[in-house]
Parts: C-alpha cells; structure tokens; sequence
C-alpha cells in the first residue's frame, strides 16, 4: 500500500466532507455554516440561475434517524409560510446517501453578532417584536420552535428577521402533520430510495435546546408536556440578552419585568402567548403602561407627566402669568 | 501494490455497514472473533508501531518486538473484552493499553519468553519503517503526551485511509471500472501539487471527455467516502461514537 501525504489525506478528507451533487440540479459554491446536525453549503440553482443554501447531513446515516430529522426540519419549515421564516425549495436524498434540503440563501447577521454600538434598544425591541410575531404565527400552525437562541435568529441585509434551526421543533397538533409525513416521499432531486417515511418521536427524558435559553420544564426532559410556554420562556431569555447587552442606563425596571414574567419558573405565570409578550413591549415603545410591570402612583404620575410634558409646561407658563397679571393689577 | 500484513487481507470479506469489529472481539464465537481482531489489527498496527518508535524512542527492532508482542498479549488475554466504548474511544483505550504495556516492557519480556507458543501476527514493519521516515516529528522522551497522540490520530487516520483505497481499488476492478480508479489515484492520490494534472489533461490522457472525468472522479470519490465509513463503522461499537469518530474523521468539527 502506498503511503498517503498529509496533503494527500486533507484532500481526501475534504472530497468526503463535500455533498455530491451529480444528478443534481445544484452546483457547490462554498462551504457557509454548520448547524446541529448538518453543514449549510452556499450552491447554485443551475436551472433556475440562482444562489440557495443547501442543508445537507455532515455524517452517513446508517439508522436514518438523522435524514428523518433534516427532512422533518424542511417539512415543518415548508408548511410554515411567513416572512419570519426561511422558505424551502426542495429536499431529498443525494447520490452519496446524505438527506439535504434546498432554502432560500439568507445573507446578514446573527441576533448574538448584532452590534451594540449600532443597535439603539428601540431597535433591538422592533426586532424582539418580529421574532414574537413570527414564533405566534408557528404556535398558531401548532409548531414548536423549542431551541430558540440568539444564535438561531437571522438579520438579513434589508432588515428582514428570520427565525431559523427548526431542527428540534416539536409539532403540537396537526393542520400540517400529513404533510410532514408524507413530503419525504413525494419531494426528492436524487432520488429517495433512502428515505424513511416514518416521523421520529423525541423520548420522553430526552433533552434539547440550549442552556441558558430552555425552559425548566425542557431541560428535566419532559418532553410530553411542552406546550408554547416553553419558547415564551426562551423568548424572555432572548429578550434579555438584548438589553442587557446594552449600557444600564437603558435598561428599564418594565423591560426587566417583561423579561422575568416571561422566564417565570412556574410556566402558570409566563405570558399566555407570544403576542400578549409582543404587546407588551409594543405597549413599552409607546410608553404605555406593561401588564408584567404594577405602577406605584408616583411612577404613574411620572410617566403621566413625561408623556404629556408640553401641555403641562404650557399650562403651568399660562398660570404663572395669570397670576403674575393678577398680582400687578392689584399692587 | 502489495498487501501490507498478512493478515490484514482483503477488506470486502464483511458486510459494508452495522458490523463492529469492536462488538465482535468479544463475540463468544471464535471465528467471529479472530475476524474482529484481525481487522482492528489491519488497522491500527503500523500507527501502534509507529507510535511506540516516536512516543518511547524504542528502536526499531524493539518497537517491532513490542508491537508483535502487544497485539499477541491483546488476543491472548481477550483485553477488548474491557473496552468500554461508553468511556473512551477504542484508539484512546489502545493507546493507553500500549502505554502501560511498554512502561511493563521487562516483564513483557518475561512472559514472551515463557509464552514460546504465543501466536505470531506477520507485519511487514519495514513498510511501516519507510513510512516513519516521512513523519515530520523527532524521536523518543521530547515529544510530549498530547504531541504524541496528535501523532496517533494522524497515523490512525492514514491507515484508515490507505486500506480504503486498497479497497476502492479491489471495488473498481471487479466493477469493471479500473478507469475511476486510475483516475482517482492521478489527480486525488498524487503527493505533488505541481504533478497533480488537470482535467484537461486527464480527458487528453485517456481519451475521454472533460465531464467524464468529473463524472468518474465523483464516482471514485463517492465509493471512497462509503468504504471509508464503513471501515470507520467496523471500528466503533456504538452509533453516537460512529457519529463522532466519523465528524473527527471528515474533518468537519475543525471547520
């Protein structure tokens, strides 16, 4: 046997790594990420002219555990249409065996790379607002997001903001679960003889998610009971991460109480739903008063006052002259 | 090309996925063993031998004794029995065996002496040797711990691939298709860069047009990848370490 060079083994390391995309309708541009359980590649639509992301498995799958996996990831993500979230072009198996799936190539900025010098907190609100709007939209389709992090949150270039990694999403009820079961037979580029039809189940005791963002209740593994109080709980660990990455003078006693309601322990006190949290920081923006947030009169008055400012100045300047009339009339 | 140990043989005697070597070295079928063991053996020898030259600086006539002597020990006491794979690897878990079997090495040499009978695994070190040469590191006490098992990872990785391409090379001839093979071995087996041909000069050389060599390389690439992981597979007991082993092994976690 002859004996292979370093270079000579980086090379065949490299050809094993790549996706083989003969028979497909993509060509490989360049390696662009790597995500739980698969590497996204940058590839050209050679039919269509156009650039999308490839998701593609990064090890052979022998149980084809994983391909059930990615391929439900793509299936939940194709019944999910929103502006939120990613759109999915095709999936299937490639020549070489791996599961991929086809998405729109999103270029921009992770939340967690978000520059704190650029972003003001209205700015980052707006955005928490979005990503809210886009996780009701899922719970409403009866999907669980359950690994939401800054990490897995996308600002594209025209400020778009995308909710991505639905990897571990956990559908709840089933408007789309007939679609989830059947797309990998019915989509595939190269074939789909591989393709397990069956949807896995997470066991019950098994954890997924990210620490510091999961709820309690995910983190025991109680995977049967999660319902969308489980993500409302990380949405409020995402929420403050945004502002705490601020200075502390923009950091507010009301943000802190959405922040907490929404991380609450007992899942009984979190918000009810992501719109109630997205109507909350609405209500902050607009300088109304939270629901997670009591006011003592002083505050009350206070906001009052800050709010209706100009009037109160003017009437204040109006009596002050009344009365400076009024004295001088009688002396 | 010629085989490099005797017993390392020809690869497509098993079948291609779900076979542990691993599992198997413990089976209580003895056929089912010996075949187990002489596949862990194909594989991990020369990076042992080579391992026992750089990591304790033995010469080379003792780090032959030594390699012949652990693997003879490694049969003979049943030691994979041991291997948890739910604890370590099974190349860490080698390596500390070969550890401790040198750091004993007088006493190893005892019982060699009494052990007159134990069984002889031909290896051909002088291959092993050659290829030494070629390591970029030096010998003996200066080459630390986490050095050394670089140096391992490395070597194990080299074998792992030099007995695929043996076997894509076994694959493509019975498959008819000697042409992939070739092709493979000019442009992605070639050392030199400034060697390596082109397409263009491929499609020249053999007649073919350029997307055919595109087409046949992908083949040959593709086969290399699946053998490759299957022999990965024969070394790992449980699917999450054939999972980890093989992300190592593509490079893809240093990406």
């Amino acid at each position: 046997m002859n004996w292979l060079s370093d270079e000579v083994i980086s090379r065949l390391q490299a050809a094993s790594a790549l996706p083989d995309l003969s028979g497909t309708r993509y060509r490989l541009v360049k390696r662009a990420g790597s995500g739980g359980m698969g590497v996204v590649y940058l590839a050209e639509d050679t039919i269509l002219g156009r650039h999308v992301a490839l998701k593609v498995l990064d090890l052979p799958d022998t149980s084809g555990e994983l391909a059930v996996r990615l391929l439900r990831e793509a299936s939940i993500l194709a019944t999910l249409e929103h502006p939120g979230i990613v759109p999915v072009h095709d999936a299937g198996t490639l020549a070489d065996g791996r599961a991929f799936y086809a998405m729109k190539f999103v270029e921009g900025t992770r939340l967690d790379h978000l520059d704190a010098q650029k972003e003001t907190l209205f700015d980052r609100l707006r955005i928490f607002m979005r990503i809210c709007e886009t996780v009701s939209f899922a719970h409403a389709r009866g999907v669980l997001h359950r690994d939401l992090t800054p990490g897995n949150i996308m600002i594209g270039s025209f400020g778009e903001v995308l909710v991505m990694d639905w990897g571990v999403a956990k559908i709840l009820r089933s408007p789309s679960k007939r679609a989830v079961d059947s797309l990998p037979n019915q989509t595939t580029t190269a074939g789909n003889d591989a393709l397990p039809a069956a949807v896995s189940q997470t066991a019950y005791g098994t954890v997924l998610g990210t620490v510091g963002y999961m709820s309690p209740e995910q983190a025991r593994g109680e995977i049967d009971s999660l319902d969308l109080r489980s993500d409302i709980f990380s949405l409020g660990a995402i929420l403050q991460f945004l502002f705490t990455q601020l200075s502390s003078e923009t950091q507010s006693p009301p943000l802190s109480a959405i922040a907490k309601k929404a991380m609450s322990p007992d899942r009984a006190h979190r918000y009810e739903s992501c719109s109630a949290l997205g109507q909350d920081i609405g209500q902050y923006l607009d300088g109304l008063p939270v629901s997670a947030y009591p006011e003592t009169i002083f505050t009350k008055l206070s906001r009052w006052g800050s709010k209706y400012r100009v009037a109160i100045v003017l009437v204040l300047t109006y009596l002050l002259v009344r009365t400076l009339l009024l004295l001088g009339y009688r002396h | 090309m010629t085989q490099d140990t005797s017993i390392g043989g020809p690869g497509a005697r098993f079948p291609a996925t779900r076979w542990s070597a691993v599992r198997a070295a413990s089976s209580s079928d003895a056929a089912e063993r010996k075949r187990a063991l002489e596949t862990i053996i194909a594989a991990y020898w020369k990076p042992l031998y080579k391992y026992i030259r750089i990591r304790w600086g033995k010469s080379n006539e003792d780090a032959k004794d030594l390699t012949q002597a652990f693997f003879a020990s490694l049969i003979e006491k049943k030691s994979l029995c041991d291997f948890d794979p739910s604890k370590a690897r099974l190349r860490t878990f080698l390596r500390v065996c070969v550890d401790h079997f040198v750091a004993n090495e007088v006493k190893a040499a005892k019982r060699l002496k009494r052990g007159g009978g134990a069984e002889h695994i031909s290896l051909d070190f002088a291959a092993a040797e050659s290829e030494l040469a070629h390591a970029q590191v030096s010998l003996g006490a200066s080459v630390s711990p986490a050095r050394a098992d670089e140096f391992l990872e490395l070597e194990h990785l080299r074998s792992l691939f030099g007995l695929a391409v043996e076997e894509l090379r076994r694959f493509c001839e019975n498959k008819d298709k000697k042409m992939h093979f070739r092709l493979f071995e000019l442009y992605d087996l070639e050392d030199t860069k400034a060697r390596r041909p082109s397409y263009a000069g491929l499609a020249a050389q053999f007649g073919i047009a350029v997307t055919d060599v595109t087409n046949h390389l992908a083949y040959a690439r593709r086969e290399f990848r699946r053998i490759a992981m299957a022999k990965l597979r024969e070394m790992t007991a449980s699917e999450d370490e054939y999972r980890r082993e093989a992300r190592a092994l593509l490079g893809v976690d240093s990406k």
